[in-house]
């Protein structure tokens, strides 16, 4: 394992031993904040308190050395962009001070503050946040295995499984059936399985006319609805097909080898097909204990600290944040906010009540963007909607106004990336 | 000055010094509810050039305005009536302030 010398001696003060002592917060010399995972939520967090506290020692701990963006990947699905575009590193973030391990967090003891990582080694902590993201339950939907993701892939994690779907839909011929799967709410990205249908079927209608492209959903409506529903018939009528839950969209099981799909009444042969399996926060969630039964965290909406848990704080899509959807703006916001509260905890202050923002845009084709706004705020000890604010870009639009979502929707991500990894 | 002027001086002065966002030091004072989502799609990198207007060190008070004029609809946007409609004037007067402090 690399390390630090920093993450192991909070601040050089102490000794490698004290560290693995678990000593109590105010007997530090200065605040240890350990960050688990290291997408937009997490990087995120690490940088900001590390930017705004030079004093405190923050600890990211991240398994992948690059790590793979999921925003755009749906144009790499589509032969729009490259891979590479959406790889970014940890550089600034060191070079901002804070120390990452590239590490898996095995177990976390909370009693004693500490997470151990691999060959035993403990990191101690006085606040913890956790930002695992997603995991996918594997035991939801019979037939959808590990094992599975070869033939039918999920690409809901961007990296290999975005390049394995992009291959298939480059070798499939044209008049070729391509099914995507949509589960249940929540899940990672609402309005994500509509955009990669969107972009999917730009790319058929331009390389592969004579393709179909179903998709097949657990539910009876989704984000952006409308808007990408009026931009289907505009755009791809005859090609784009969604099934709602009602008209028996749900799949209920899969084989992989024959790339097909049941559902109640049908059962649906792909020549391509990604399968969006139900999913859970991640691994780590469940074994620090923050995860309820629902498989996603309860967190207070503002310290965004766990309902289970004391001392750890959960953001991101593995946050149960009531009306903030799991994207990655919210999870760099929460991200921000939670940083600002751990903080104002360690000096002993409490956080006053926060407002977050939610951006997010989707593509329906490359120069056609669509957005939903929202803004935030606790109310009962869940994240609500702030009355009379939010809501989707208009229905009646002028190209020349989707053009404009399109091209700010590029901007966001440059921004976004440039704000979590430098 | 009497005493109980220069204890309400001292007063005005420690309140203005809290509203400041200092960074790095043993305050706290962070950023005020919402600024922080700003730079989500505001970039605070100058190394990023998009079509997204910069907002950090502007005039407190050209922030207030274009909040204001997004909020009635007076100036046209995107997403940022959108936005603008759930903030309060105070909670806009914060927000603009602060973004002010910072380059």
């Amino acid at each position: 394992m690399r390390t630090t010398r920093r993450a192991f001696l909070g601040g050089g003060a102490a000794t490698a031993s004290a560290a693995l002592l678990a000593v109590p917060a105010l007997a530090q010399a200065t605040a240890r904040v350990v960050v688990l995972g290291g997408g937009f939520a997490g990087a995120t967090c690490a940088g900001e308190l590390q930017r705004a506290e030079p004093r405190f020692a923050v600890t990211l701990i991240e398994g992948n050395p690059t790590y793979t963006a999921c925003p755009f990947s749906n144009s790499v699905i589509a032969g729009l962009r490259t891979i590479a575009e959406q790889r970014f590193g940890y550089d600034a973030l060191r070079n901002a001070g804070v120390s990452v391990i590239h590490d898996f967090a095995r177990t976390i003891d909370p009693q004693r503050r500490l997470v151990f990582v691999s060959g035993n080694s403990a990191l101690g902590y006085d606040r913890l946040v956790l930002a695992p993201g997603i995991d996918f339950r594997w035991d939801a939907l019979p037939g959808y295995d590990e094992a599975a993701t070869a033939q039918m892939p999920h690409a809901w994690k961007a990296g290999e499984q975005t390049l394995l779907l992009r291959r298939q839909l480059e070798a499939m011929p044209d008049g070729g059936t391509v099914v995507i799967s949509a589960p249940a709410n929540p899940f990672r990205c609402p309005p994500g399985p509509y955009e990669r249908a969107s972009l999917i079927a730009y790319y058929l209608k331009t390389r592969k006319p004579r393709s179909k492209l179903i998709v097949l959903d657990a539910k009876d409506s989704f984000s952006k609805q409308r808007l990408f529903q009026a931009a289907w018939q505009q755009l791809y009528p005859g090609l784009l097909e969604w099934v709602s839950l009602s008209n028996g969209g749900k799949v209920t099981k899969v084989d992989a080898a024959s790339r097909s799909l049941v559902t109640d009444f049908v059962t649906y042969k792909a020549d391509v097909a990604n399968v969006i399996p139900p999913q859970r926060a991640g691994h780590i969630a469940e074994i620090a204990g923050v995860a309820d039964q629902t498989g996603w965290c309860p967190i207070d909406p503002v310290t965004f600290e766990s309902r289970l848990q004391p001392g750890v704080h959960v953001i991101g899509d593995a946050a149960i944040a009531g009306a903030m959807p799991k994207s990655a703006f919210a999870a760099n916001a929460q991200a921000k906010v939670c940083a600002a509260a751990v903080a104002a905890l360690l000096h002993d202050e409490s956080p006053p009540p926060p407002k977050l923002i939610n951006t997010c845009y989707s593509l329906v084709a490359p120069d056609y963007g669509i957005s939903v706004a929202g803004v935030y705020h606790p109310v009962n000890g869940q994240l609500a909607d702030v009355e009379g604010a939010g809501g989707l870009s208009p229905a009646d639009a002028a190209p020349e106004v989707r053009r404009l979502e399109a091209s700010y929707a590029e901007a966001w991500f440059q921004t976004i990336t440039a704000e979590t990894f430098g | 000055m009497s005493s109980q002027q220069a204890v309400r001086r001292l007063r005005g002065l420690l309140l203005s010094v809290l509203a400041l966002v200092t960074t790095g030091g043993a305050v706290t004072a962070g950023p005020p509810p919402g600024a922080s989502s700003c730079s989500g799609c505001h970039a605070s990198s100058i190394s990023v050039n998009t079509p997204v207007p910069r907002i950090l060190g502007r005039q407190s008070a050209e922030i207030v305005a274009a909040m204001q004029a997004f909020r009635t609809g007076e100036r046209r946007s995107t997403v940022m009536s959108r936005i603008a409609k759930g903030f309060s004037e105070d909670e806009i007067q914060a927000i603009a302030v602060w973004l002010a402090t910072l380059n």
